[in-house]
């Protein structure tokens, strides 16, 4: 059986297998759930100043098992209601990383420092959600504001802090650069690709925002260019994120340069026993491959051309 | 995806609830529940009051905007269906008491149905606040069903509660199971009446819902989710969450008293 725990910024995680946020991420039951059910550790819904409901439905749309578009609109509790939910989930035992978003540097920095105090093992900023006027990639689309947010951040918390970048921009490498000049201790890649989905008889969007974010198995070939490009634009660590279903597709994302990887759409489409499952294809893999330790294959891929 | 249909009948079953009924061929459970896309306004969950053959129905009470919009849809009129999704009520027992409170009977009425199929014996005690409330009075009776009532006014059966019918119920004779759907608080006491008398219970939640995948958390209950753990659940899982009767979610996420 080989090693699947792996250092991800001054952490030790079990497994590289970490609950996505914005999936299962409202209730610390569900956080503490997901622990128990095999991921890694997990990380909060993004969690904002005030509580926000978030936008109307239509809020997804499915696409068989290749994709899922979705504008959720970042709905979250708010930062003076949610640390009783991640208090739930600390005392199972869960390492859980708080994520949180913001309008500016200030901004975040305020709700870092608040979510640090709760106890969580590390800070997830979103810098890339694709479908929120003033929050997510429109304060994470140019290396200047990244990095800034960043330092901002960095200078408020003791704890890592782990910059999620989008990957709707010309230049993601850059911006995760910049997130390292900033100070960030790890980056994650890929948020969701910016879509649209339309139904021809109403002539209309179906998603009552309208435009949303793409996930699922559709976006994996997207998200390991970026984690590909990164990992030779950074020396910090990086999180691989998009369409993993397998552990044969975890395997990937490490072999591009990950150090640790997180799950989303396949709770979904494969229910929260889907980490169970990634963690024994994992390990039957990296058996058969010939690696005794998962760290031994991170980047793997990159002697290869 | 969805599948847009034209809605081709409306009936107003008493004067706060109306049923739509519309083509969507993919087969249902009774229990399942589909979500309801008013184009232009919002998509909600509804459970399915018919879910035998093709033309599908779903019955809704007048609670917000949404539901009023809901409620305004004409005959030839589109909506965007998905599902169906979540769990069913087990229509193989042999002797039912069903339990319905309010528009819960909508969901309770179309598993009747199905249990009649399998030759149940059924009974049925059916709350609301007014005689001319009670839903689906008739179509429990048509079913062969022995129907007791009860009305908070008193203008028709038990004047109070419906919870006193079943409890009444349950000490008289004897169930296999009770099915359950309406207020919570009502469905706390059917329990703790169904437990004392060591019958199986099995209710149907709501929450406020969005994804209706298992992902996005806005059904927490518990340590469940209300769409793909349930809306079913049987009484150990209501009662080992501390919820159940007390608090839900609002669309923030945030927990919130009844």
């Amino acid at each position: 059986m080989a090693d699947l725990s792996v250092r991800l910024a001054g952490l030790v995680l079990r497994n590289p297998f970490l609950l996505a946020s914005g999936i299962w991420g409202e209730s610390g039951d569900s956080l503490s759930g997901a622990w128990s059910a095999g991921a890694g550790g997990v990380i909060t819904k993004s969690i904002g100043t005030a509580p926000r409901p978030g936008y109307p439905n239509p809020t997804v749309e499915t696409y068989e098992r290749w994709g899922l578009l979705n504008a959720m609109g970042l709905p979250n509790p708010g930062i003076d209601e949610y640390p009783r939910e991640i208090e739930v989930a600390r005392r199972a035992g869960a390492p859980v990383v708080g994520s949180v978003f913001a309008g500016d540097a200030a901004e975040f920095a305020r709700l870092a420092r608040r979510i640090a105090a709760t106890g969580v093992v590390a800070v997830e900023l979103n810098l890339s959600c694709p479908h929120a006027e003033g929050f997510g990639t429109e304060v994470g689309s140019e290396p200047e504001d990244v990095e800034r947010i960043v330092r901002a951040v960095v200078a408020e918390v003791r704890l890592p802090v782990i910059a999620k970048i989008t990957p709707n921009t010309s230049d993601p490498a850059g911006l995760a650069a910049a997130a390292e000049q900033g100070g960030a201790a790890a980056v994650s890649a890929i948020n969701t690709l910016r879509a649209l989905a339309i139904d021809v008889h109403l002539r209309r969007p179906v998603l009552s925002h309208g435009l949303g974010g793409l996930s699922g198995p559709a976006i994996k070939p997207v998200g390991l260019a970026c984690v590909w490009q990164i990992f030779e634009a950074v020396s910090i660590p990086v999180v691989g994120i998009g369409g993993i279903r397998t552990g044969r597709d975890a395997l990937e994302y490490v072999m591009a340069g990950a150090r640790a990887v997180e799950i989303g759409t396949a709770v979904a489409f494969d229910g929260i026993g889907v980490f169970e499952r990634l963690n024994r294809e994992l390990s039957a893999l990296l058996d058969e491959i010939g690696y005794a330790r998962l760290e031994e294959a991170v980047g793997a891929a990159h002697t290869k051309l | 995806m969805r599948t847009i249909v034209r809605v081709t009948e409306r009936v107003q079953e008493t004067p706060s609830t109306v049923t739509l009924r519309f083509p969507y061929p993919p087969s249902a459970a009774p229990g399942q529940f589909v979500m309801v896309w008013i184009p232009g306004d919002d998509e909600i969950p509804m459970s399915l009051s018919y879910t035998q053959g093709v033309s599908k129905g779903i019955t809704v009470k007048v609670m917000g905007e949404t539901s009023r919009h809901v409620q305004a849809i004409e005959p030839g009129a589109s909506l965007g269906i998905r599902g169906p999704y979540g769990n069913h009520f087990d229509v193989r027992a042999r002797r039912v008491l069903v339990v319905g409170g309010g528009s819960g009977a909508a969901v309770l009425a179309p598993a009747a149905a199905e249990a009649r199929t399998f030759g149940a014996e059924l009974v049925v005690a059916l709350g609301a606040i007014r005689a001319d409330e009670l839903l689906f009075r008739e179509r429990f009776r048509s079913l062969g069903a022995r129907v007791r009532v009860a009305t908070d006014d008193g203008s028709e059966g038990h004047a109070g509660y419906v919870t006193a019918v079943a409890e009444d119920e349950l000490a008289r004779h004897r169930f296999d199971a009770v099915w359950t759907c309406g207020p919570e608080v009502m469905m706390r006491k059917v329990l703790a009446a169904a437990e004392a008398h060591g019958v199986p219970l099995f209710g149907s939640m709501e929450r406020h819902m969005k994804c209706a995948l298992g992902m996005c958390d806005a059904c927490a209950f518990g340590s469940y989710h209300v769409c793909s753990d349930g809306p079913v659940f049987p009484a150990d899982r209501l009662k080992a969450t501390a919820d159940f009767g007390r608090f839900h979610r609002d669309p923030s996420g945030r927990r919130v008293p009844f």
